[in-house]
């Protein structure tokens, strides 16, 4: 078996008990526990704002601020005005795409 | 939300590319390729897996940047466990699409229904996408590595993050839990492996202790 095909065998079903645990074990429309349904409100809010950091001024371990910081300005101030998601998203790469072919 | 979607699935595409690309630099044949896309179908532990074999790393090696990238998946499975009702078969089918940014627009939503459509939509989106774009990469397009930077692609990513985050942060006490948890993401980055900080920035949770508003 090759390197990359055991790879695939190993990682694959553990990604796949990550995933499935909670909806397996909670889902169904059971009523959660009070202080799970409590952390499952507030856990979002940790989580969205950790890949906030990691996709835009993290490389691999390294900290690193190119022009994608200024994407996500431009995201900010477009939600700050309540544009609509695609023009969110849409003026965070124009942004970064022309400070990248300006510098 | 159905814009949402569609336009999230688009934005994957070029990071599809990319994953096929690389791994056609790392050796690995098209079947091997497209089963990293469709078994394990997370986008940073494919990176990370394949990007260690390529580099000439062990499976072992491979397999544990992969868990430890993954292992935020039970986190963001008890996020959006309550909307996912059914049977249990279709729980578990549901489960192998979750996602950053299906679990993200899952949550971002009203309603347990919306979350649930919300989740479905924007993971099968991805998934069909992300699939399609790896064979395109693996087969044909060089360089779209660069085509994700010099368009701004990557810019899209944090953005949509930041926009499906927002309307929380509205509330004083989620504003909290989402400050800690950039922090800690973001002071933690140097010291543990990657994919490691987004799980240590769940620890922001406690920040929901706090009092509701300051003396």
């Amino acid at each position: 078996m090759s390197p990359a095909l055991l790879t695939i065998v190993i990682l694959g079903p553990l990604t796949y008990l990550f995933k499935a645990v909670g909806p397996l074990a909670m889902g169904g429309g059971r009523q959660l526990p009070a202080w799970l349904e409590r952390l499952a409100n507030y856990l979002p809010a940790a989580l969205l704002a950790a890949l906030v950091v990691s996709s835009s001024v993290v490389n691999g371990r390294q900290w690193v601020f190119d022009a994608r910081l200024a994407g996500l300005a431009a995201a900010a101030i477009a939600l700050w005005f309540r544009l609509p998601f695609i023009v969110v998203v849409a003026l965070a790469a124009v942004t970064t795409a022309a400070l990248r072919a300006v510098v | 939300m159905a814009g949402q979607a569609a336009s999230i699935s688009l934005a994957v595409a070029p990071f599809g590319v990319a994953f096929g690309v690389l791994a056609r630099q790392a050796d690995l044949n098209l079947l091997e390729t497209l089963g990293f896309s469709t078994i394990i179908f997370t986008g940073s532990a494919q990176f990370a897996a394949v990007g260690v074999l390529g580099d000439g790393g062990t499976v072992v090696a491979a397999v544990v940047a992969g868990v430890l990238l993954n292992l935020r998946m039970i986190a963001f499975g008890v996020v959006i466990a309550p909307a996912l009702a059914g049977p249990r078969w279709r729980r578990a089918v549901s489960a192998q699409l979750m996602i950053d940014e299906s679990s993200a627009v899952g949550s971002a939503q009203d309603s347990l229904e919306m979350a649930r459509f919300g989740y479905l939509l924007t993971g099968g989106g991805v998934f069909v996408v992300w699939n399609l774009a790896t064979v395109a990469g693996y087969s044909a397009l060089r360089g779209a590595g660069d085509l994700v930077e010099t368009i701004g692609i990557d810019a899209t990513i944090p953005a949509v993050f930041l926009a499906l985050i927002w309307p929380r942060l509205a509330d004083d006490r989620q504003r909290l839990v989402a400050g800690l948890g950039a922090v800690i993401a973001f002071a933690t980055v140097p010291l543990v492996p990657v994919g490691v900080p987004i799980i240590a920035a769940a620890a922001g949770v406690i920040a929901m202790r706090w009092p509701r508003s300051a003396p």
